[in-house]
């Protein structure tokens, strides 16, 4: 049917979406949806992210470090020197459980990110990766915040705080890429999303060596150190901000292991979505 | 008919031991409005799903814009605008930002996903509503902007699931005029839906569907004079009595229907019907005569209404 001349046509059937480009970029345009979501949090992402580093070394610092401190500290270096590094990961790790649990959920059911994206050319493994790297967009920032502390406290050099941050990253990829398999299987919120932060944050951060070194506790409680990606990760932490004395295995042993867990979250997380998105 | 957009050849979706849709045949040509008619559950959105590439077929061809949905999702995609029932829009965004971050979704540089933003926002007149976050809308704004959204990567096909369930009189009509807009325009448009006023608005063509299968296929004109008579006499004795009143009815117009709250009377003319049911002794509390819709022929060809 021919137009009038005035009248402008609604589709433009000059431009064409590009697919090409969207298998290969797809996964960067989910960030930039996840980008544009955390403007209407950004205040709260701010106050957490510069309040808790300050309110966790000033605590420990004046509390529980004067104490320690009063022997000879751990490990021969003073107790916020030992545990700052473990607070840094505990927090990567935090974060990236929680984008990753309310993010993944609400996904399919609040937001409907995913089944919107789903119309699109974007695939489902493309969402999950999307949704791993958008992870990290937010992590680096409440990182930077604790590594900025670190710095002004006197803890850390600044070459010494930054090198903290790709320990931080890998951690939050194999915390959020494991979050991210289970949650994904998850149709409805019974409460049992909750059981993340309670029974498996929370506790891993007791038992992985963060407030005190991981041989303090009891033989038969150690292996529970051992599966905490955390445990890994603080070590390479104290290994690279204090000089901690590391085995060139070890360092292997524990960047291999964080490396692992994410690679195998990772594809087991894009096999729910591909599952979950086929309706 | 011109090489089709989309065909489908016995397409079958099976969950487990559910048939959704069981071996069904259709072929949409380019620029038609093709409807699938049927009740909840028929199998429509299944149906539709499937032309989208979202959901995998159990058995049968189906080629969209000449490829195979089961192995060319993403560039399928590409090219279609979809409108899925439940809208699926990120209400934590804004109207803007929501068209805006799709757009990208299609690998659409930064700078024209804007400006068509902004194009489509005069289209489905929400230009006011600008930086409004979405779950502040009525649901008729949330439906244009779902549609707007469909159209941001100029696709050839739209697929529109169910458009004007849930809204109200006002916000369908200002729906449809913009769907006869596309319409206008040449974009193919395939809507499923479960209202006849809806598929007779906006359909040049249609397949009734019931439990998976294609019941009949035409225009909604050729349906209601190949199952119906041109009009409709509907008579209400009151619930208790509409049965034994459709007893004495016998002979009057071609057919009758016999619902729990009124009897139809199938015949060309609708007056004389009624006329013949007053001769008859009978006198209805209400009476009414209408035209024929695909509300009949579905009755006709099912048994059953198509809203329950």
């Amino acid at each position: 049917m021919t137009a009038p001349a005035t009248y402008k046509a609604v589709i433009d059937h000059t431009v064409v979406a590009d697919h090409q480009k969207v298998r290969r970029w797809g996964w960067a345009h989910v960030v930039e949806h996840m980008v544009l979501r955390m403007r209407s949090y950004v205040s709260t992402m701010l106050l957490t992210g510069i309040g808790s580093p300050f309110l966790y070394l000033l605590g420990l610092g004046f509390g529980l470090g004067v104490l320690v401190d009063q022997g000879e500290g751990i490990e021969g270096v003073p107790y916020l020197t030992f545990v700052a590094p473990a607070l840094v990961m505990a927090t990567a790790m935090q974060v990236g459980a929680q984008e990753n649990t309310y993010g993944v959920f609400g996904g399919f059911k609040w937001t409907n990110m995913f089944n919107a994206m789903r119309l699109s050319p974007v695939s489902p493994g493309q969402m999950a990766m999307g949704m791993q790297a958008g992870t990290l967009v937010r992590v680096v920032p409440m990182l930077g915040f604790y590594l900025v502390a670190l710095v002004l406290f006197g803890i850390a050099t600044p070459l010494r705080a930054l090198a903290m941050l790709p320990i931080g990253l890998l951690l939050a990829l194999a915390v959020g890429s494991a979050v991210m398999a289970w949650v994904a299987t998850q149709k409805d919120d019974r409460g049992q999303l909750s059981f993340i932060e309670r029974f498996v944050i929370v506790p891993l951060t007791l038992f992985s060596g963060t407030y005190f070194p991981l041989e303090t506790l009891p033989g038969y409680l150690q292996p529970i150190g051992w599966i905490s990606p955390l445990w890994h990760a603080a070590e390479l932490g104290r290994a690279v901000m204090y000089d901690m004395a590391m085995s060139p295995l070890m360092w292997l042993v524990h960047i291999g292991f964080l490396a692992s867990v994410a690679a195998i979250g990772a594809v087991l997380s894009v096999r729910v979505f591909r599952r979950r998105l086929d309706g | 008919m011109a090489q089709p957009v989309i065909s489908a050849r016995g397409l079958t979706k099976r969950y487990g031991a559910f048939t959704a849709v069981d071996g069904i045949d259709f072929d949409i040509a380019p620029g038609e409005s093709f409807g699938f008619l049927g009740p909840n559950g028929a199998g429509k959105s299944t149906t539709m799903r499937m032309i989208a590439a979202t959901s995998t077929r159990t058995d049968g061809t189906l080629s969209v814009l000449g490829l195979d949905a089961n192995h060319h999702g993403p560039e399928i995609r590409a090219q279609l605008g979809i409108v899925p029932q439940g809208d699926m829009l990120d209400e934590e965004l804004r109207v803007i930002d929501n068209l805006y971050v799709y757009g990208r979704y299609f690998g659409l540089p930064r700078a024209y996903v804007k400006a068509r933003s902004e194009e489509l926002l005069d289209f489905a007149q929400l230009r006011e509503k600008r930086t409004a976050r979405v779950d502040g809308l009525s649901g008729g704004m949330k439906r244009r902007l779902t549609i707007a959204r469909g159209l941001i990567n100029n696709p050839k096909v739209m697929l529109l699931d169910e458009p004007t369930t849930g809204l109200d009189p006002q916000a369908r009509h200002v729906l449809w005029d913009r769907l006869f807009r596309l319409k206008e325009e040449g974009v193919t448009l395939v809507v499923t839906t479960h209202f006849m006023d809806e598929a007779e608005q906006l359909c040049d063509r249609l397949v009734v569907i019931d439990k998976g299968t294609i019941v009949a296929e035409g225009s909604p004109q050729s349906l209601i004079r190949e199952y119906s008579t041109r009009e409709v006499l509907e008579v209400r004795f009151g619930s208790a009595r509409n049965e034994a009143a459709a007893g004495r009815l016998e002979g009057i117009g071609e057919r009758q229907e016999l619902l729990p709250d009124r009897v139809l009377i199938y015949a060309d003319n609708g007056e004389q019907a009624l006329q013949a049911v007053t001769e008859r002794g009978l006198e209805p509390v209400t009476s009414l005569v209408r035209r024929s819709s695909l509300e009949d022929v579905f009755l006709r060809l099912t048994g059953r209404s198509l809203i329950e």
